[in-house]
This record gives structure tokens, sequence and C-alpha cells, in this order.
């Protein structure tokens, strides 16, 4: 059916900023009774049975003859499937010089493959009603078909044709080139994306890949050329370098058979490794003041490095986070924006990966209490560090547990939960011990994660703003040393085309 | 995980090869106060939706109180008679809940996704705002709220490049008498004047059950949930009734050729004319025409001006609908050292073709097929399921439209196509829109005349 509230509409307006959430028992009571025709007792919300259980599919593990692994969940219902790529590499990987590769790359996939043009792929594609996307994140790269089960037998020819007989042809690569080029030019209007951009570049440096743009930069994206993605995808698009994801009304001896068919042939193998440069954490405050004149609000981005996604503390950082900045009534949010009226919306959350990624507290706030905003954050920083009360605590871990079967509704979200398990090597039993794990975290672990990685005294500020009103507030606050950049200083000059 | 799969098969989606009929069933009911009831069963997780449309969005504002509905409903959040400030939130997420609203020109929705055992909850808080809000109303809550939405207002449209532009494009679409000529969002002057009064107003208007829906739809078992509802809403008092909007239709009777200045790097033109409202004949032609226009990369402007001229960094088309009347949107940004015009005129040619000759029978079928799987896409999760059956009910009396509407796509044809684009798509009935970085007016479309924010 037709969204009716398409991106475009001229007239929505939402109650709640879409937060960035990391995501998602209960005191079982007795279940409440009927009674007809009578006023129900409103003095007190009411009681509640005990939660249902997610019962999931059985996850199925099987490997194409050539060894690439599949993960199957079989859910029936809707006649949908997705089937998921995830090559094990991504822009992580890039090489010195070559920042945007894996991405670019993974871009290049659908620009022509098999026999087929780019503009043959699109209409074979469209005409299914199917859809393929290609993707690179910092340590994975996505090829996702999502169709209609009537219409896998066509999609998967071309599917395949996109992640393993990529054509690479020169014209598509210098059509994408001008584009991402005029991409980084849009950037210089987006106060929103400067600032997390100066975040990530002050937090990693522009040598490390976390603190570099995934897309490139200008020098790199006009290095490039086709064997630069040639070689990318030949060293890292492999069989053992990658697992098929599969989820939806498929069942296992048909899909098996018809991935063999399309996938079973695919040779080649990956042997690549890299070393990262170590990085620097933050050890002092440091104020980047950004000038964007003119600017309605100001936009903060406070944070410092966070941790991996292996670290044993996930849990007691889910449940601190969540209080700090994850959920609607976290205390960022409510401090800036019901108490103070600051904003529309504030929060924080931890990006997990292999290696350890950004924390980040972040909110976009009126300019001219820009100073006050910032003081209202460093005054959470430091209530975050003292024993959480315990309703508050409650309510954050079975916010956290009760709502953990939302993310298995669609079989996109299922498919994202699965690649999760394969890149950070989650044991196949995550999903059903997460919510006793969630349960199992006491005060003193969310104590000891918020004093280990929210540390108010060692963080990096980033506000991207109209100086001219907020500057002098700002530096008053004595938060740090103050450096003032300038939006090219963050971004360079607007690329010439 | 080894776990059995319990009762996850019902026939919620009956789909058989031949018919490829798309059904979702549900149960309804009116209480005696006017409040409708729509409830489908779907026990894929031990989830469920709440839905709850009021019948009224900004188009009910009165002159001088723009924003208001959309301010009114983040104070529904506020707390009421018997949910202390602050708990609505923090009762739903000890829950494991999410909810959240959206206001647009002709409703307000609100909504809680939460564990099936927790559905009660979400009725007592439901029910409680709907018939107790003013016991818990104060002017400060009033104001604290105001300051949010303006926040709102700053980061979604003052801090966004090009984002005045649907609020000057609004003004100019419609009359000034017509209420979707101002916008959703509201202006900073009538948010400073939203008062206490203007509250206690609205929601007797307004927030009444007769002028409500309610669809709950997921984990529940139905004849019990039927109880709750009767139960928690029952004993609301009915409001009087509301009477339908309905002002004079709206049209164009002239081109209006207009450029603004904007904090941008990069020009950006939009077209737009006014349409068929929602589900109204030539509404879903609309939708295909945007798609052979702009949909993918064989479409007609976007391997035009993106693919092979790349004069243009995008270009997008669509039907923007409402229930009063819709309108259709053509937006493309020029790349560096190329003008508006250039664009404009590519554009022209490309509407001109489609009124001159049909589409290719392809390129219509293309644009049907990728609308019918989003259909599908569409029946995976509960809240899409209870939000869409909800809108089926308010704009059509019957929830479970879902084949009807697939059915006015299928029965499009190329002739059809063509035929539309000429009644709606006039040259002389449209609004083209200019937005250039600073001193940059030579980059607009030719003849076009200065508006400000």
């Amino acid at each position: 059916m037709k969204n009716r509230t398409h991106p475009w509409i001229l007239s929505l307006s939402l109650r709640k900023p879409r937060m960035i959430l990391l995501f998602a028992a209960c005191i079982a009571v007795i279940p409440a009774s009927v009674i007809f025709g009578q006023q129900p007792d409103r003095s007190a919300p009411p009681r509640l049975g005990p939660p249902g259980t997610l019962s999931l599919p059985a996850i199925q593990n099987f490997n194409l003859s050539n060894g690439l692994p599949v993960i199957l969940m079989e859910k029936h219902g809707v006649p949908i499937v997705q089937v998921n790529l995830l090559v094990k590499t991504g822009a992580a990987m890039d090489p010195d010089n070559k920042n945007g590769l894996a991405s670019l790359t993974s871009a290049m996939l659908d620009e022509g493959a098999g026999t087929r043009s780019a503009l043959e792929l699109a209409d074979a594609i469209d005409f299914l009603g199917a859809r393929i996307s290609t993707g690179a994140g910092q340590h994975t790269s996505v090829v996702g078909l999502h169709t209609p089960v009537s219409k896998l037998d066509d999609a998967l020819p071309l599917m395949a044709d996109i992640a393993v007989r990529p054509t690479f042809p020169q014209e598509e690569l210098d059509r994408l080139r001008k584009e991402r080029l005029t991409m980084l030019v849009q950037w210089h209007d987006q106060p929103g994306t400067i600032a997390s951009l100066a975040f990530s570049r002050m937090l990693f440096g522009s040598r490390h890949p976390y603190g570099t743009p995934i897309s490139g930069n200008e020098q790199s994206l006009r290095s490039f050329r086709i064997a630069d993605l040639k070689r990318f995808h030949e060293t890292y698009y492999n069989p053992n370098n990658a697992t098929l994801i599969v989820v939806g009304d498929v069942d296992r001896a048909e899909i098996q058979k018809k991935l063999e068919a399309v996938y079973g042939t695919w040779k080649g193998r990956t042997t690549a490794s890299v070393n990262w440069p170590d990085v620097l954490q933050v050890e002092q405050r440091v104020v980047y003041l950004v000038n964007k004149p003119g600017a309605a609000q100001s936009e903060i981005r406070i944070g410092r490095i966070g941790v991996s996604r292996m670290t044993p503390d996930y849990f007691s950082i889910l449940v601190m986070n969540t209080i700090l900045g994850g959920s609607f009534t976290s205390r960022l949010n409510q401090n800036l924006r019901e108490q103070h009226g600051y904003s529309y919306g504030a929060g924080s959350f931890f990006d997990m990966r292999p290696l350890p990624g950004p924390f980040m507290a972040y909110s976009a706030v009126q300019t001219n209490v820009t100073d006050s905003a910032l003081a209202e954050f460093f005054n959470e920083f430091r209530r975050i560090q003292k024993p959480i009360p315990d309703e508050e605590f409650e309510r954050a871990k079975n916010y956290l547990a009760l709502s953990y079967p939302d993310n298995f509704e669609s079989v996109g979200q299922i498919a994202g939960m699965l690649a999760d398990m394969v890149t950070y090597s989650l044991p196949e039993n995550y999903f059903n011990t997460y919510v006793d794990k969630v349960l199992a975290v006491d005060n003193e672990a969310v104590q000891r994660a918020a004093g280990e990685y929210v540390v108010p005294e060692k963080l990096v500020i980033v506000v991207v703003g109209d100086l001219e009103k907020i500057e002098k507030s700002v530096r008053g606050l004595n938060l740090g040393k103050v450096e003032v950049r300038s939006v090219e200083d963050v971004l360079g000059k607007p690329p010439k085309l | 995980m080894k776990r059995i799969l319990l009762a996850c098969l019902l026939p919620w989606v009956i789909l058989t090869a031949q018919e490829r009929q798309l059904n979702v069933a549900y149960e309804r009911m009116e209480l005696s106060n006017g409040l409708t009831i729509i409830l489908h069963e779907d026990h894929t997780i031990p989830r469920v939706s709440v839905n709850v449309w009021y019948h009224v969005g900004s188009a009910r504002e009165k002159p001088g109180r723009t924003g208001f509905a959309h301010l009114f409903e983040h104070i529904m959040f506020e707390g009421s008679g018997n949910v202390p400030e602050g708990k609505f939130d923090e009762w739903l997420e000890a829950a494991g809940a999410d909810n959240n609203g959206s206001t647009t020109t002709d409703r307000t929705n609100y909504y809680e996704n939460l564990p099936s055992n927790a559905l009660e909850l979400a009725l007592f808080l439901e029910s409680d705002r709907m018939g107790y809000l003013l016991n818990a109303m104060s002017p400060e809550k009033v104001d604290g709220q105001r300051d949010v939405v303006k926040n709102e207002r700053r980061q979604r449209y003052e801090n966004q490049p090009y984002g005045m532009v649907w609020i000057v494009m609004a003004k100019n679409l419609f009359p000034e008498d017509h209420p979707y000529s101002w916008p959703t969002i509201g202006s900073m002057a009538d948010l400073s004047a939203a008062s206490y009064e203007d509250v206690v107003e609205f929601f007797k208007t307004y927030y009444v059950p007769n002028n409500a829906s309610l669809v709950i739809a997921g984990d529940i078992d139905a004849e019990r949930v039927k109880g709750f509802a009767e139960k928690w809403f029952g004993g609301i008092p009915a409001g009087k009734p509301v009477e339908p909007v309905d002002p004079p239709a709206a049209s164009l009777s002239a081109e209006k050729r207009l450029y603004m200045e904007d904090r941008v790097q990069l020009p950006r033109l939009y077209m737009a004319w006014l349409t068929p409202g929602l589900y109204q004949p030539g509404d879903a032609e609309m939708d295909i025409l945007a798609n052979v226009l702009a949909g993918g990369k064989n479409s007609r402007l976007y391997k035009r001006l993106v693919y092979e001229m790349q004069i243009a960094q995008d270009v997008t088309a669509f039907q923007s609908s409402s229930s009063l009347s819709s309108s259709f949107w053509i937006v493309a940004t020029a790349r560096a050292g190329h003008t508006l015009q250039e664009l404009e005129g590519v554009i022209q040619e490309e509407i001109d073709r489609v009124k001159l000759e049909n589409p290719s029978t392809r390129e219509v079928q293309r644009a049907v097929n990728q609308f019918e799987a989003s259909f599908l896409n569409g029946l995976e999760t509960s809240a899409r399921k209870a939000d869409q059956l909800n809108s089926y009910f308010v704009h059509t009396g019957n929830p479970d439209y879902f084949n009807e509407d697939l059915s006015r796509y299928k029965a499009i044809s190329a002739a059809d196509i063509r035929a539309m684009t000429r009644t709606y798509l006039r040259d002389n009935e449209r609004v083209v829109l200019s937005i250039v970085p600073q001193g940059k007016k030579e980059l607009a479309a030719e003849k076009s005349n200065e508006v400000k924010p």
C-alpha cells in the first residue's frame, strides 16, 4: 500500500524526532478482569499479566557446495523474502588515500552486471517489484534482495549477477564520481552532517577509517580507477568472506536448491588482512566551535571513544545509556526537551563496532540557549555517575527487555539481527539469552559503565552554530580549550566540477 | 534456537495464486458514545499496536492559530486526569512500549506498540486522555510544549536547507481561505499566541469519541479485547457531532513563477499542481505518473536529467495525497554550472510527451508491479496494518480496503495516464518555485518573482 506519510509530504509533524536508539521482566501479577457496565478503576494503571513469549522459527545453517554459509529463518505468512549477501569487509579496509573505495565498489555493483547494462538491470528489477540494494558500512558490505516470493526465481539470478559478476563500466564510474563530488558540495548546507563529520574527525583523526566519511573525500574520489574497484571486489567479495542470510516465506529444501543454482559455482578466496592505526583516547576536554552564520539552532555533539561490540560490559552499557539518552524518558531528553524546552530532542548512543566506535551525546538546540544546553549535558554526565533510583533503573531494563521482540517482526529486521550475529560472532542462543542478560544487570554495573565510558572531564565537544551569537557565552562556560573552525576546515572547499 | 512456532499461521493474509486477493480480517464495533473500534488478530510476535485517529488536523485551525492541532497533539502526552505529568511515557517504557503521534492537515494519530500483556495499559492511557485531559491541564504545560514545538520548527524547517519550501509552496498552491494554505507546523507568531483557553475549546470540540476511531491490531483475543474497549472507553460521554470540513474547491487560475533565496550551494526547482484528493478518481493515476517520470533509473526524468545529461543531482516526483485536495510535485536539483531554466526545459518536454502519446505498456506495468509489491510489505507489521486500517476506515468507511486500493492501480492503462496528465498537469495552473543560493537569482527559472519565507 502507499505510505501516505511520504517523507516529502508538506504537512506531517511528529511529536518526537526519530531518536537514535540502540534498541531495546516484567513483574508478573494477576491478570485484570473485565467488568461490564461499571466505571473502571483509574486510581492506578492496570496491573498487567505476564508477558508472552517470543517464539522464533529455528535458525537453520547449511553451506552451499562452494562452502558459502547460509543462515535461514523460515517465516511464513506474508509471501515475501529477504536475501542478504553479507560480505565481511567494509570501509575500514579502504587503503590509505583511497577512502570511499568499499562504498564506491558497492555502489557500482548494480551499474552493470552479467550481460546487462545499468539501465537493463534496473528495468528488470523494477518490473518484478523487487528491490536490490547495495551498500557498505565500516566492516561489512551488503547486497540485499527484498522480493515477493512469486518473483524470487527471476530476482535471484539478477542479485547473483550484481554480487558476483559486476562489470564496472567506465562511464558509470565517471557518473557516480560526479554524483559523489556534488554530494560533498551539498554537505556544506547541512549543519547536522557537518557536526557529525567534525565529531568523528576530532575523535579518530583523519588517518583512521572511523574518522573519515565512508563515501570518500574529494582527493580519493578523483583518484579512483576501474582497476581499484575490480581489485577490491576480487579481493573481498568471495565465498569464504561472505554469508547468505535468508528470511521469509520459503522452505529449506527449495531455497537451498535455488541458492545453489546461482551461488554454488562462485569461486575465489579472501586472504588479505590489515592493521588499523591505533587511536588515542580523549584525555582532556576540547571544544570545537564551527561557524555557521545565520543558523537557527546549534548542533551539538559530545563524546569520546567508546568500546568494541565484543565488550563484556555490553549489557551494562546498554542499560546505562538507556537511562542517559537512549529512550524518550532518558535524562538528556527529559532535561533538554521537557524541562527546559531548549530542543526538540536530545539523546546519546554507543556505536559499538569490532573496534571501539564513538560514544556520542547529541542535540540541536535553540541558538540563544546554547551555553545553558551545554551546561545541562554536563550536569547529566555527572549525575549518571551516581546510583540510579530503583524505579528508573527497573524501567530502563524492562524497556530494553520487553521491547526486544519488536526487532523480529519484518523479514528485513530479522535479517539485520542475524547479520549482527555473524558480524560480531554472537552465540546462536544469543536471542534467547538477551532478556536474561539485560535483567541481570545491577545498579553497580551501571555505575561502573558510567564511570568508565562517560568521563565528563575527558570529552570532545563539537558545536556547529552562529558563532557571533554563541561563541562568547560558550567560552564563558570554561569547559576546556576552545578551538574555532570554519565549515571549510571541516569539509574542505566545495569541490569544483 | 528450536522453539515451536505457535499460533503464527492464522490466515490473516489470504493470498491465493489465482485470485491474488488481499484480505485483512477485522472485526468492527461502535460504542454507544460513537467511538468506532476495529480489531485485527495477528499472532506473529507477542506484540500489539494501539492506533487512535482523531478526525482533526491543521485544516480545522482558526485564523491566527496555525500550528495549533499539532501543538495540541504534543500536549496530549503531558498527562491527564489520572496520569500525572511524565507518567504517560514512563509507564509505557516500563512495559516495553514505544509510542508517538503525528499531525497532518486532516487527522491526528496516536499509537502505542507494546507487548500484548500490556494492552490494557495503552487502553487506560488513551481513554484517560480522551476523557479526562482537561482535569490535568494548565497554562504551564501549554508553555512547555510551545517551546518544544518552536524548536521542532527550527530543526525541521528553518535550519534545514530548502526547509522553508513546504511553507511557501502551501501558501501559493492554495487560496488564502483554504485550510491547506498554511503549514501544519504553524507560524512562530501563532504558536506564541496559542492559549490555554484554545486548548479547552479544541478538546471539547474535536477530541470526542464520536470524532475518533481506535484500531487494535496484533497478538490479541478479539472477544476479550471488546470487553476491555467497553470498559475503558464506554463511559466517556459523546460530544456534539463534528461537521465535515467543507471549503470551496481550490484551483489555480494561472502559472505562478517564484524564486526564493536560501543558504544552499545548489539551486533546486519545485513544480507543483493541484490534483484529486486521496482515493478520488485520478489519485492513483498520479502515483503511477510519478513513477513513470521519476521512479528508478529508467524513469523519463531521471534517465534524461541525472543519467544521460547529468545536469541534475537528483529528481523526484510524487503525489502528496490528502482528503480535500492533493498536489503533484516534481523536484530537481541542478548540478554546479547549470540553471533551473535548463532543468525546467527538459521537464516540460517530458510532461508534453506524456500528454501527446501514451506511455509504453511496460512503463505502466513496471510501476503497477512496484505498487503491488509494496502492498505486501505493508502487511508485515501490526503497526503499519493498524494505521492503514484506520486510514481506510476514515476515508472509505471500509477498514479492509486493501484489495480495492490495489485494484485502483491494477486497472490503470497507459491511456489513463495520458488523459489524467492532460487534465491535471496544465502549464497555466501550477506553481514553479526556484530555490537559489543567496545572490544567485540568475540561476532561477526565467520570469520568476522573488518570494520571502
